[in-house]
């Protein structure tokens, strides 16, 4: 994917990957050998609302939402392919696993429309009613859809393929009350019956029980499949720490505990070989379970000093000449500078020992800003990505194969989300501010988006291929697209001719 | 020292004030005092020598001076001073040499009283300081006992203290666990208050929402309802089918089946991988196995001379092992045995390794510590040297031989005998040999084509002459000629002396002369012919037996020209 092969009308280069290429490491480029991205180009941006802006799974469009109309682009060309107009402001977007239909909720209305991608002429809207809609999503044929209604009073299943249509009562209110396999078989649903929790497992070819267990928690939090599909996660509320695993046909396989009397669990991420289990609670430790046994292999703390001088930690640091006011001020007017403008930020290796900065969480508050709020496995297992509610800044990257703390990332504000590339170990952060942070284990980068204007990163979003990224801020997003390492040499040649 | 009376007459001390009180029983004049102090006290004995002579004996009372002396004396034990008298009423005689016998006597009692005097006043001095010595020392101690009594009540006080403390601690802690198991319970209570409450709301709300449902769902809401364009095909193509209660049951049964199969298949991917881990371990057991046998046989024999060494017994196990590993097969077997047998072969092995292990350690340690006070072991220093010099042989060695090549090369290349042509040519570097075959294979594929081209262009020059049947007979002798030319160049496709004759005019292959010879073999190599002679021009040795090098070198030079004209030429 080379600048040349893409009308150059609308691309433009990163400032500062530009001027850092070309000064060497200056321009926020820590690496030991080439990092994470050879060389970046930036599209436009393009108008957004909120947030809504996804690529589909077969890797070829891009959907993405203005107030109540949907635009289907290309996701190569960025050329518009579809235009559709939904009857009010859309909430949320999705699409079929087929990337053929996409669905558009808006709940203000209780309504789902529903686009087809093949057929532009052919619609459906889905309408609940007095029943109140607040959560929609596909099945994974991509021929049904799941409403939930106000209240969690059911979740009704709507054909697309026959006028049939399946009631399921009961569904909990809770984090993540519906699960499917990575195959699309089954189904997993919390329900609540009799101030107890349940667990139902439905065959999604007809929708039938499969298995229904009631599990063993005070509070049903949430439940989460194995990507191999054979065996189920479900925590407890945060209440208490409690890990249930139970076996597709219902078995329970173990339950963990770690600790009594003080919040429990606050996130829970399955590796993709289903081997790890992280689960990550509010004392700010993750613990991972194995597969054979489920017992603890080792617990990750996140403490706020690093002393190990095996860790690297990159530390974003403000390069701006003093004049500048400080973060808020930026970017400074960019559209007579271009390229040319100074990056605000770069990374440095700290030398430990190195102390984070840490919140004081307030403990007269509910949900307090303690614990691992995030946590994610790179697509090769090999990495474990967290992020520590009282360290916002922070993005620790453990190191799975050795089971150590590999390296930190300290940002300047706090982490707003990150993401794994699909393909490779490498790890997108944005932290709302007007850049884009790029880790794999070659290095780290930090990317000023250009353009006029301020770009707040609020959201980043991969393209299967892992070429390319979405960035999302608050009433735009553009992409991102990256060169891999193969290119270095072209594409380094090639900017010279660019710029 | 004798033995005195010391007896305080008050009659006489009150008389007499300033004399001694030392004196001896009298009820003499008091004047046989004074006799006494001077026998006592010497002080003042020196002053008042003449006062005292003076008061004790006058003129008028000798005869009683000298009778109570005589008393005074012979009550000490002295002979009297009087001679022996016959008769009693005779009047004694002074006897002059008792007197100076006594008066000898009483000076050396006196020294030798004087002397025990000063002897008593110095050991009485002595005993003093000795005395304030020890009252010194004695107050010292009991300052001492004085402050550790002092200390000890402190330390006591102390300790009561923070006995006293712990106590509080422990009550406190005592309270504080009171507090903490009250808090639980309070917490306890409070949860399940909560999870009470929390039940009967849900119940509550549970109700509404059933009445909720009941209100939204029954009243056949018109709104509920999907609007679609028309129904799109399923996803994999089939069409639905009718929901019976027959039809229900199989899909259930199937679905169960489906579920059943998807767990299998888990369960034996994973216990593939298992097995799979399980044979690399295994594997590397049995190498380590093997090779701990390997290492640790030849030291069969040491442990078992000394009989009671525990190996011993644990090395015919080690054999017995040996003789199992043959059976190779049985490792596979998982079961119970093998494996007890395996692991607890390598275990033995592994106890007797380590054990060689520590051993070879203590020995080498033994060995470093004796190495350190060994005069004979090669210093450092030594063996540097050592080592320099072995070096420096080496280069001289290196470049006699280089010298040595250096010279058989040019020997052989100013040779010009076959013999040393097929030296030389042997002598060529495999590499460059290879390059000349190459090079020579594609001159013959050339030629070749060559020789097709021509013979198709003769051909076509036959046909031609056809046509032209006056200019035929020459041209066609002409092309005869050629043509005889060319195959009898090609039968000596090794040589091109016949080219070269063609050119030279002598077309004798087997020519005799020395000159011609390097010049019908150079050619052979005619690419690498060349730099042989120029290298011999660089190293231009006087020994060359042959004609001047730069003529050689000329011809050469001169036979390539030719040969790439003649190519040119075909």
């Amino acid at each position: 994917m080379h600048a040349s092969a893409r009308s150059p009308d609308w691309l433009r280069r990163s400032s500062s990957v530009t001027s850092g290429r070309g000064g060497a490491v200056a321009a926020g480029w820590v690496s030991r050998s080439w990092g994470p991205a050879a060389a970046m180009n930036f599209s436009e941006a393009f108008k957004l609302s909120s947030l809504l802006c996804k690529f589909s799974p077969d890797g070829k469009y891009l959907a993405s939402c203005v107030q109540y109309r949907l635009v289907v682009r290309d996701a190569n060309t960025l050329q518009i392919c579809q235009l559709y107009t939904c009857l009010d402001q859309i909430q949320h977007i999705e699409w079929s696993a087929d990337s053929l239909f996409i669905l558009c909720a808006l709940y203000k209305r209780g309504l789902v429309q529903v686009w087809s991608l093949e057929q532009p002429e052919w619609h459906c809207k889905i309408d609940e009613g007095s029943a109140g809609l607040v959560a929609s999503c596909w099945s994974p044929d991509g021929r049904h859809i799941l409403n939930t209604t106000e209240f969690h009073l059911r979740i009704t299943v709507w054909s697309l393929c026959t006028k049939s249509v399946s009631y399921i009562k009961y569904p909990k209110a809770c984090q993540q009350g519906i699960t499917f396999t990575r195959d699309g078989r089954y189904l997993a649903l919390a329900e609540r019956r009799d101030c107890k929790d349940y667990v139902s497992i439905l065959v999604c070819s007809d929708w039938q029980l499969l298995r229904h267990f009631d599990t063993d928690t005070q509070d049903l939090a949430g439940i989460e499949w194995a990507p191999n599909g054979c065996v189920l996660a479900a925590w407890d509320s945060c209440l208490e720490y409690k890990i249930l695993l139970y076996s597709l046909d219902g078995r329970l396989l173990s339950a963990f505990c770690a600790y009594e009397w003080s919040l429990g669990i606050k996130s829970v991420a399955w590796s993709p070989s289903s081997q790890f289990l992280a689960v990550g609670s509010y004392d700010g430790k993750v613990r991972i379970l194995n597969h054979v046994t489920w017992k603890m292999i080792t617990e990750f703390g996140h403490p706020a000093t690093i002393n190990n001088p095996k860790i690297v930690v990159y530390k974003e640091a403000e390069k701006s000449p003093p004049l500048v006011l400080g973060r808020l001020a930026f970017p400074p007017p960019r559209a007579a500078a271009g390229p040319l403008s100074s990056t605000e930020s770069e990374y440095e290796v700290a030398s430990v020992p190195v102390s984070l900065q840490t919140l004081k969480p307030a403990a007269d508050r509910a949900n307090p800003r303690i614990g691992i709020g995030a946590l994610a496995f790179s697509p090769d297992n090999c990495f474990l990505a967290t992020r520590s509610d009282s360290v916002p800044t922070a993005v620790w990257i453990w190191d799975i194969q050795k089971l150590r703390l590999l390296a930190v990332l300290e940002q300047l504000s706090a982490v707003r989300c990150f993401q794994w590339d699909p393909r490779q170990a490498r790890l997108a952060i944005c932290t709302g501010g007007g850049k884009v942070y790029l880790w794999s284990p070659a290095g780290c980068v930090s990317v000023q988006v250009p353009g006029e204007g301020d770009f707040q990163v609020l959201s980043v979003c991969w393209h299967l291929s892992g070429d390319s990224l979405a960035l999302l801020s608050k009433d735009h997003f553009c992409l991102c697209f990256l060169e891999t390492e193969q290119g270095v040499g072209t594409a380094f040649g090639q900017r010279g001719d660019h710029t | 020292m004798g033995d005195w009376m010391t007896v305080t007459d008050p009659g006489l001390s009150s008389e007499s004030k300033y004399i001694s009180q030392y004196t001896s029983e009298t009820k003499m004049s008091p004047s046989s005092l004074y006799s006494q102090q001077v026998l006592c006290s010497s002080i003042p004995l020196s002053k008042n020598v003449h006062s005292f002579f003076s008061a004790f004996c006058t003129e008028e009372n000798i005869e009683q001076s000298i009778s109570y002396l005589d008393q005074e004396l012979t009550t000490f034990g002295f002979p009297s001073l009087y001679e022996e008298s016959k008769g009693k009423e005779t009047k004694r005689e002074l006897n002059i040499v008792a007197v100076l016998n006594c008066m000898n006597e009483l000076l050396v009692l006196q020294r030798k009283n004087l002397l025990a005097q000063e002897n008593v006043e110095t050991q009485n001095l002595k005993l003093g300081s000795d005395m304030d010595h020890l009252q010194n020392c004695y107050a010292k101690l009991k300052e001492q006992l004085e402050t550790s009594r002092r200390e000890m009540i402190g330390l006591q006080e102390r300790d009561r203290q923070l006995q006293c403390k712990n106590r509080n601690l422990h009550q406190l802690l005592k309270n504080e666990k009171d507090e903490v198991q009250k808090l639980q319970n309070i917490i306890a209570s409070r949860a399940t208050q909560y999870n009470h409450d929390m039940k009967r709301k849900e119940r509550e709300y549970n109700k509404l929402k059933e009445r909720l449902h009941q209100l939204v769902m029954n009243k056949k809401d018109k709104k509920i309802a999907m609007e679609v364009l028309n129904y799109v095909g399923r996803a994999d193509g089939k069409r639905g089918s009718w929901r019976t209660g027959k039809t229900e049951a199989s899909f259930f049964l199937r679905n169960e089946d489906e579920m059943y199969k998807i767990l299998l298949n888990d369960y034996e991917y994973r216990q593939k991988q298992i097995l799979m881990e399980n044979a690399e371990l295994k594997k590397v057991l049995q190498q380590m196995k093997k090779e701990m046998i390997s290492l640790l046989s030849p030291q069969k024999q040491k442990p078992r001379e000394r009989a009671d060494d525990s190996t011993g017994t644990v090395i015919s196990d080690i054999e017995e092992d040996a003789g199992e590993l043959s059976r190779e097969s049985t490792w596979d077997l998982s079961c119970e045995t093998v494996r007890e047998q395996l692991t607890n072969s390598i275990r033995k092995q592994w106890r007797i390794l380590k054990s060689h292990v520590e051993k070879l350690d203590n020995q080498v340690s033994k060995v470093h510590l004796e190495g350190f006070n060994d005069e004979d072991v090669i210093s450092r220093q030594d063996h540097e040297q050592e080592t320099e010099k072995l070096e420096l042989e080496i280069q001289q060695c290196k470049e006699m031989i280089k010298t040595q090549q250096q010279l058989l090369q040019q020997q052989l290349a100013t040779a010009c005998d076959d013999d040393t042509t097929s030296l030389l040519r042997d002598c060529y570097l495999l590499e460059e040999k290879e390059r000349l075959k190459e090079e020579w294979s594609l001159f013959k594929e050339q030629k070749k084509n060559f020789e097709k081209e021509r013979r198709s262009f003769t051909e076509a020059a036959i046909r031609l002459g056809l046509e032209r049947k006056a200019f035929e007979e020459e041209r066609a002798s002409w092309l005869k000629q050629q043509f005889l030319n060319m195959t009898t160049f090609d039968h000596q496709n090794s040589e091109n002396v016949k080219l070269f004759s063609a050119f030279s005019g002598s077309s004798d292959r087997d020519n005799p002369t020395v000159h011609s010879r390097p010049r019908q073999k150079k050619p052979h190599g005619a690419p690498s012919g060349s730099p042989v002679c120029t290298s011999k021009l660089t190293k231009s040795l006087p020994a060359s037996p042959s004609t001047s090098d730069f003529c050689q070198t000329r011809s050469c030079v001169s036979e390539y020209r030719y040969w790439s004209i003649v190519l040119s030429v075909y």
